[in-house]
């Protein structure tokens, strides 16, 4: 087999110019999003296959071909197909919709209007990508090329001009330069705290020693968050180009990417384009016969949300167990095998091709004063248009929430939007025109994190998220050190209490003494952090707290112990739907005859509340107040049933 | 007690096991964590002779193997059904109330999270974010996304799985 | 080398690379301590030993067992914020710890001098007291100076546990070594030599730790 090393950089415009020139314009291409779980779980492989078959019957080999792609983003409204070149969007496609799209838009460029995406608020039908309000908003730098490339074929990302930024600081600058321009760029970090990138690669530079490691965080643990996984399974190149910038500028020659486990896809595409990467000569000695030489190893995680920590994740890269371990020496310094070693998230490496094909003073133009350039945020939870997102730093969570979201499912009320994951907080209501950057959402006692973003509503209990948190960081510390085991533990025991209405006066104080000595004296971020939820809906919502602790009454009717559920007589038609649905048979009653809920049996989930139809509404939560009587035996339904 | 038994009828199996994986990273003892991903994935579960046995090629101590073994989640040190149920308890998942879901599957299969079956059929799991949020509550049965899905699909999918 | 600091307000001299704890120990300036031993590598875990320190203006928390001197550093072993830490640390600990409801050892005298109420999270902790603070000093010891790598860490979070592994536990009937390390008496009362009964790795897997 002919090698397919390419040699120089002359070279590698070539080949993306041949690529660019063998892409005929007038084929359509029909890009899906298969190479995401997302896409996967609502069947859109099977989408993808039936268009390849479609258009196969329909003899349209040469006028179109399929896209596997990776993540669009609108994962709500999955699977979708986008049609190139006019961007026609359709939503919730079913493989049986597939032989109408070819007929139709394949052939002749007509569009299924049944497809479109249709407005919720004004019943506008969008036909592109552009119309839709979800996407009108974004500014899609880092995350837009996914639509466009199939994550598998270097080709697809050399053909956009890819691996370009890599040649232009090979060839036209110095890694001073290189540095220096990463560093006007302003670029913080993407994985949570916003430490400035350019000092991070400058201390590694600077400091002492042969060998330097330049690494790959995508252990990307943020319950909520998925950004990164997105990334790495959808435009892998985007980080391996971003990471050889980095390693040239910082003089590093070795690079190690760390995969979380539960992310199996985006390892699968990290290992074939590194493999594929290695090929072209784009990894290996001699890179485009620069003398730059880089080589990089691909690590699987095993499961531990506190791996995520520098100092842990460094730990776990050398076969040992994923602990943090004392850093007052930094690792930048000293870090992986005790080398110098510059950690860096997969978004911020991906901003980092961008900024030197374009320039940090482009960069500077997106953002806020204090945090440039673009974020990914994971748009999810009880907000209608749920999905990836990437907008300007600086956007308010309002706009974020409403003009993207397309605001709360059902008309609720939204109650506040959680941050920053584990280590982060809610921001209530009031606060909804908070410009979004760094340094704002901390100052709310919340922080960026790595970008997910939780929508909670008026059904979302704040003691009960606090408690969520918290059980969850009692599973994921490490356990080490005792302020953050024996403070999570107190902390989970304390709002397990409350949550079942065995609280107690004095309480809340003690959940803000653990909380103090936690942030004081623990080992790592991760216990540092760690109380943060509670003390952030401690401070915004005391009233729940209180009453759970004082009534017994969960406000948001959700905490289990502290709710009940009470089919209303009055409202009832006795439609059978919820006896049907009930898991547990708690249910009772027959055609004609009101339905009503054994207590005893009754598991308390959910299923009949969500699945009574709201027209009727004759299933009610209820919390605080005395459970009315059920309905005597054979109650004869009263309210008729209108369609 | 366990390493007799293990002694007694896995060993041989999990020698060649353990030797493929172990050198397939050439022994290299930084490869730990990756050499017992591979064993989960053939085994199911890492039984105590395996781990002996990956103490003994690798040469690492059995303490440290151990300490890796149990603190990961992807490993297990117990026997897991022919079918694992992860439910999603990520806080996307979470406030779309799959702790409600998680009660609906343990009533219909009758076992609690952590358990599995007395048939060794199923093992139903918690994991804190499968990175699917958008698609919350999730539940992954056998690696395959279900999104919300029905008292009625899940019987529907649990009746199939031998 | 040598550093000049100031701890509690003393000027002390101290050999460059230093912890802050040995510069204060060599000082006679006493900092608790429940998992620093001067044989092992410092692990930096219970957290006792923290410390305020003030370098070029910043303030902040350090663990003293860590944390190396430097030059000009202003360093505080007792304020209102470290003495908080301390008790609230002990209180947390002490339910895991205590034995019929009363501490022993170290701990007992540290409840003391930082008036912690050992029972005060006493009626929530549910868990089984294993009577074991996870300090490591028998983990580190076996390891780093014994070299017998007979106990270990298992687990995470608030699961997490030290056993022994009976297997390779041959030569603790006369090492003993870590008897006398363990700060809450633990191993000495508990152990049987053989099979560690209530503490093995047998033990752990059986879901009984």
């Amino acid at each position: 087999m002919a090698s397919k090393r390419i040699s120089s950089a002359k070279e590698l415009e070539q080949l993306g110019r041949d690529i660019a020139s063998k892409a005929d314009p007038d084929k359509r291409i029909v890009s899906i999003c298969t190479m995401s779980v997302c896409g996967q779980s609502r069947g859109s492989g099977a989408i993808a296959e039936r268009f390849a078959e479609e258009i196969r019957r329909a003899g349209l080999e040469e006028k179109a071909e399929v896209r596997q792609t990776g993540c669009q983003g609108f994962c709500e409204r999955e699977p979708v197909v986008i049609i190139f070149p006019e961007g026609f969007y359709y939503v919730n496609v079913e493989p049986d919709d597939v032989p109408e799209i070819v007929s139709a838009t394949l052939s002749k460029g007509e569009l299924v209007e049944r497809l479109l995406y249709t407005d919720p608020t004004t019943g506008e039908r969008a036909a592109k990508e552009s119309d839709i309000p979800f996407y009108s908003h974004q500014m899609p730098i880092v995350f837009g090329d996914n639509r466009r490339i199939n994550p598998r074929e270097i080709d697809d990302y050399i053909g956009l001009g890819g691996y370009g930024a890599l040649s232009k600081a090979l060839f036209q600058m110095s890694p001073e330069q290189v540095l220096d321009e990463v560093k006007k760029s302003n670029l913080r970090g993407r994985g949570g705290g916003g430490f400035p990138t350019g000092r991070k690669w400058e201390t590694t530079r600077n400091a002492s020693g042969e060998t330097k490691y330049v690494l790959v965080n995508c252990d990307e643990g943020d319950p909520g968050a998925y950004m990164d996984r997105s990334i790495m399974e959808g435009n892998p190149h985007s980080v391996l180009e971003g990471l050889l910038i980095g390693a040239y500028a910082i003089g590093s020659h070795e690079g190690f990417i760390y995969v979380r486990d539960e992310y199996p896809l985006a390892y699968d595409n990290t290992i074939q384009a590194v493999k594929q990467a290695e090929e072209y000569g784009l990894i290996g000695e001699n890179i485009l016969g620069s003398g730059f030489d880089f080589r990089v190893s691909v690590h699987r995680g095993a499961g531990a949300f506190v791996s995520g920590e520098s100092t842990a994740l460094m730990n776990a890269i050398e076969g040992r167990v994923g602990e943090p371990r004392m850093k007052y020496i930094r690792t930048a310094v000293s870090g992986l095998k005790g080398m110098p070693t510059c950690l860096n998230n997969v978004e911020t490496w991906a901003n980092v091709p961008l900024i030197i094909n374009r320039g940090s003073e482009w960069f500077n133009s997106i953002g806020t004063e204090g945090s440039k350039g673009t974020k990914i945020f994971s748009l999810v939870g009880k907000v209608n248009n749920t999905g990836l997102v990437e907008v300007p730093m600086g956007m308010t969570l309002r706009q974020l929430v409403y003009d993207i979201g397309g605001g709360i499912p059902q008309g609720n009320k939204l109650k506040a939007v959680q941050t920053g994951g584990p280590s982060g907080g809610v921001i209530p209501e009031q606060y909804l025109d908070t410009p979004i950057d760094f340094d704002e959402l901390t100052k709310l006692g919340s922080m960026m994190g790595s970008g997910g973003m939780v929508v909670m509503d008026e059904d979302t209990c704040m003691v009960d998220t606090a408690r969520y948190f918290i059980s969850f960081c009692c599973e994921e510390s490490c356990g080490q050190c005792s302020p953050c085991r024996e403070g999570l533990r107190m902390l989970r025991e304390i709002l397990n209490d409350i949550c079942e209405g065995k609280g107690q006066e004095g309480d809340i104080e003690a959940i803000e003494d653990i909380a103090e000595v936690m942030q004081d004296a623990s080992l790592c971020a991760l216990g540092g952090t760690a109380a943060n939820p509670a003390l952030t809906t401690l401070k915004y919502f005391r009233d729940e707290y209180e009453a759970h602790i004082r009534e017994q009454r969960c406000p948001a009717q959700a905490c289990q112990a502290l709710t009940c559920y009470y089919i209303d007589p009055a409202l009832c038609t006795a439609c059978l739907i919820c006896r049907r649905n009930c898991p547990t048979e708690a249910i009772y009653g027959e055609k004609g005859i009101v339905h009503w809920i054994d207590q005893e049996k009754c598991i308390k989930c959910d299923t009949c509340f969500q699945v009574c139809p709201p027209r009727f509404s004759a299933v009610r939560r209820i919390s605080g107040e005395p459970l009315p009587e059920p309905p005597a035996p054979g109650t004869r339904v009263t309210r008729e049933e209108k369609g | 007690m366990m390493v007799s038994t293990t002694k007694s009828k896995g060993l041989p199996k999990a020698s060649g096991a353990v030797k493929k994986a172990v050198g397939s990273y050439g022994k290299d003892k930084e490869a730990l964590i990756q050499v017992l991903l591979d064993l989960q994935a053939v085994f199911g579960w890492l039984p105590p002779g395996v781990l002996r046995e990956v103490s003994e090629q690798l040469d690492v101590p059995v303490v440290q193997v151990y300490r890796i073994a149990s603190y990961y989640k992807a490993f297990s040190l117990q026997p897991r059904g022919r079918h694992i149920i992860k439910v999603c308890m990520g806080t996307a998942c979470q406030v779309r109330r799959s702790p409600q879901l998680l009660n609906t599957i343990s009533a219909v299969l009758k076992m609690k999270p952590c358990e599995t079956s007395t048939d060794g059929r199923f093992t139903l799991e918690t994991v804190n974010c499968l990175g699917c949020c958008a698609m919350g509550p999730v539940v992954a049965i056998d690696d395959v996304y279900h999104s919300n899905p029905s008292t009625a699909d899940l019987q529907k999918v649990f009746e199939s799985a031998e | 080398m040598t550093v000049e600091l100031q701890i509690d307000g003393k000027e002390v001299r101290a050999e460059e690379g230093i912890t802050i704890l040995e510069a204060a120990r060599e000082a006679g300036i006493a900092i608790p301590t429940l998992c620093y031993h001067t044989e092992l590598m410092p692990h930096g875990t219970c957290r006792i030993c923290s410390v305020e320190v003030e370098t070029r203006g910043r303030m902040r928390t350090v663990v003293s067992c860590g944390c190396s001197v430097e030059q000009g550093m202003v360093v505080k072993t007792r304020s209102p914020r470290i003495d908080r830490i301390r008790k609230t640390l002990i209180e947390l600990l002490a339910p895991t710890t205590a034995v019929d409801g009363e501490l022993g050892g170290q701990m007992k005298k540290l409840a003391r001098e930082y008036g912690a109420d050992t029972h005060r999270f006493e009626s929530r902790f549910r868990d089984r007291p294993t009577r074991c603070i996870l300090c490591g000093q028998c983990v580190r010891y076996c390891d780093e100076v014994v070299g017998e790598h007979a106990i270990g860490f298992m687990g995470r979070g608030v699961d997490r546990r030290a056993v022994f592994f009976p297997e390779k536990a041959k030569a603790c009937v006369t090492c003993q070594a870590c008897f006398n390390l363990c700060p809450t008496g633990k191993i000495p009362s508990e152990t049987d030599f053989v099979v560690f009964d209530g503490f093995s790795v047998d033990d752990y897997l059986a879901g009984e730790l």
